[in-house]
């Protein structure tokens, strides 16, 4: 999933601006499941920035809702009325959610709540940890199941650096070195013989490097949008 | 037409390879560049170096700290008579700019090259920059033998003209985890093209003489020059950093004993006891235990099947290196001619 964190309080209030009426969106999908964004959050900071305009001597008008996906048209059709009424929207969704408004309503003035941070899973109760660099090209068939892009600080694909000590990576002692990871893995499943392979030079064009990605499926098209 | 054929059979024709190739066990320099345009400190510590060592490595923005480049330094280190080894990390080029600062280099009268992946852009002054790694070490030493041998670029083009002809090295760290697949990553740089390998620093010869005793059974030394790390300790106190901070370096105990033993007359004494000559007395006690501790650590690696040579690495410690070498009797630094085909070949059946 997408995990985010949320912005400070601060940060909320200068994005805000001079903004009277202020709609803050809640996310029901990824962003809820990490507690960054969901309904629960989007009360919250609600009536943070009610208390504390109003403590600053300028009080707003601040609403919530939560949608539940912020990154499809039909779900953001349910609040339009609210955008319309908002000077501005705070999105607790996603960087794709906060896109999705701004695309979806073109007149609305939008401003994102949270720091979208990686693509990743709850490794223990309020503990998330990067997995995938959507990279576009997996090769985690190579790595017995650990992506030694988006894990390792290098991105490295022919085996550790020499910065691997103790099972850790040389960046910090809080991140476990990916290819040690893989390399236990494969010891213990006795498929070592992977990694003397000379892994050539990665094709980044499936990743940032090529440029935005979209992915077209003719398959799925409607007719009337064919062609 | 491809300048090999008249290389004498030599990859690059440098000094390094020329020395390794007629057998003789190398020693390999280092040199820090200047966080600075100061190009008289790399003629300075040029100066400390000649005569002693057979090629120079120049670092890379070594941990990621900005110093003058090392094709800038190596160019200067040219100029001065040197023979630089051109250290290049993946941290901070991408494929394209690899490729292009090497024709540069060669251009400038650079013939080796240390392809590192270099250390992360946290450890340095810019930890808030991004970083490359678009390819990695081995991945770069299979790129720039194939720019030698195949004559083509990465992308898989021809040269149209001349090619850039290295002698192409690698590291190896052979105490970094997982220790048992070291011998296993050296292989993979062989595979990939490498000429020498430079390891990190050795101060374990026991634990260096296992990871050996693997690349033997590998048949590694073989097919690949390999000068093991070594370095002046400049007292207890960086002995035991070294053993406790950096990875892939084991520090014996015993060293540091030693380092201790050479400071005795000041022992036990505190800062405020020591007056300056003191101290001086104790820092010139400590570092002569260094050198004599790096002396005999070469001549203990010396003894071990498959080590070619050495790289001595005393950065912002010029001044120990001729000592070191000395010691250990391997100066003056042999000097190996290029020698025209016919004589080559000679030399081959008289030896």
């Amino acid at each position: 999933m997408i995990v985010a964190e949320q912005k400070s309080l601060d940060e909320l209030k200068t994005l805000i601006g001079s903004a009277e009426k202020v709609l803050v969106v809640g996310c029901g999908t990824c962003v809820t499941v990490c507690f960054a964004g969901g309904s629960r959050e989007a009360a919250i900071t609600s009536s943070s920035l009610r208390m504390a305009t109003k403590l600053d001597g300028s009080p707003k008008q601040v609403t919530d809702v939560t949608v539940q996906r912020q990154c499809e048209w039909e779900y953001l059709d349910t609040i339009a009325e609210q955008v319309k009424d908002a000077d501005v929207v705070l999105s607790l969704g996603c960087g794709i959610g906060v896109q999705a408004i701004a695309e979806h309503f073109p007149e609305c003035w939008v401003v994102p709540g949270l720091n979208t941070s990686f693509l990743g899973l709850p490794v223990e109760q309020g503990v998330w940890a990067e997995r995938c660099a959507a990279c576009g090209d997996c090769i985690l068939g190579l790595t017995g199941g650990i992506c030694p892009i988006a894990r390792c600080s290098k991105s490295l694909l022919n085996g550790p650096c020499g910065g691997s000590e103790g099972g850790h990576c040389e960046v910090s002692p809080d991140i476990p070195c990916a290819w040690q990871l893989i390399y236990d893995r494969l010891s213990s499943q006795g498929k070592l013989h992977v990694l003397l392979d000379l892994q050539p030079p990665k094709n980044w064009r499936t990743s940032r490097d090529g440029g935005p990605r979209k992915i077209v499926r003719e398959d799925l098209r409607l007719a009337s949008q064919e062609g | 037409m491809s300048a090999s054929s008249s290389n004498n059979g030599y990859l690059s024709g440098s000094n390094l390879e020329r020395v390794l190739r007629a057998g003789h066990f190398a020693v390999t320099g280092e040199l820090g560049p200047p966080q600075s345009a100061d190009g008289e400190v790399i003629r300075k510590k040029a100066a400390l170096l000649r005569g002693c060592v057979d090629a120079v490595n120049i670092t890379d923005n070594q941990t990621a700290i900005v110093r003058m480049s090392s094709i800038g330094a190596g160019t200067i280190l040219v100029q001065e008579g040197l023979e630089p080894v051109i250290q290049m990390t993946c941290r901070d080029r991408n494929r394209l700019a690899i490729q292009s600062d090497l024709l540069g280099a060669y251009a400038l009268g650079m013939r080796n090259l240390l392809c590192l992946t270099g250390d992360h852009q946290t450890f340095g002054n810019h930890p808030t920059s991004k970083n490359v790694f678009d390819m990695d070490s081995i991945q770069m030493v299979r790129m720039v033998t194939a720019m030698r041998d195949e004559r083509i670029f990465q992308c898989g083009d021809p040269f149209k003209g001349p090619e850039p002809r290295f002698f192409v090295g690698a590291a190896e760290s052979p105490f970094a985890a997982p220790v048992e697949f070291r011998p296993y990553r050296l292989a993979k740089k062989v595979k990939a093209g490498a000429n020498f390998i430079q390891t990190q620093l050795v101060y374990d010869v026991p634990a260096f003489a296992t990871f050996m005793e693997k690349v033997r059974e590998l048949g590694l030394h073989r097919e690949v020059f390999i000068l093991a790390g070594v370095g002046p300790l400049k007292g207890p106190g960086m002995a035991r950093y070294m053993q406790e901070s950096v990875p892939g370096i084991l520090v014996p105990n015993e060293l540091i004993e030693r380092l201790e033993a050479a400071a005795a007359p000041w022992a036990g004494k505190s800062k405020d006891e020591l007056t300056k000559e003191d101290k001086k007395a104790r820092a010139a006690a400590w570092q002569a235990e260094g050198i004599q501790i790096c002396i005999e650590l070469i001549q203990q690696l010396r003894q071990i099947e498959g080590v070619a040579g050495v790289h001595l690495m005393a950065i912002e410690w010029e001044e120990a290196v001729r000592p070191i070498v000395e010691g250990a009797g391997l100066y003056p630094r042999p000097v190996v001619e290029v020698q025209s085909t016919q004589a080559a070949g000679a030399e081959v059946a008289h030896g």
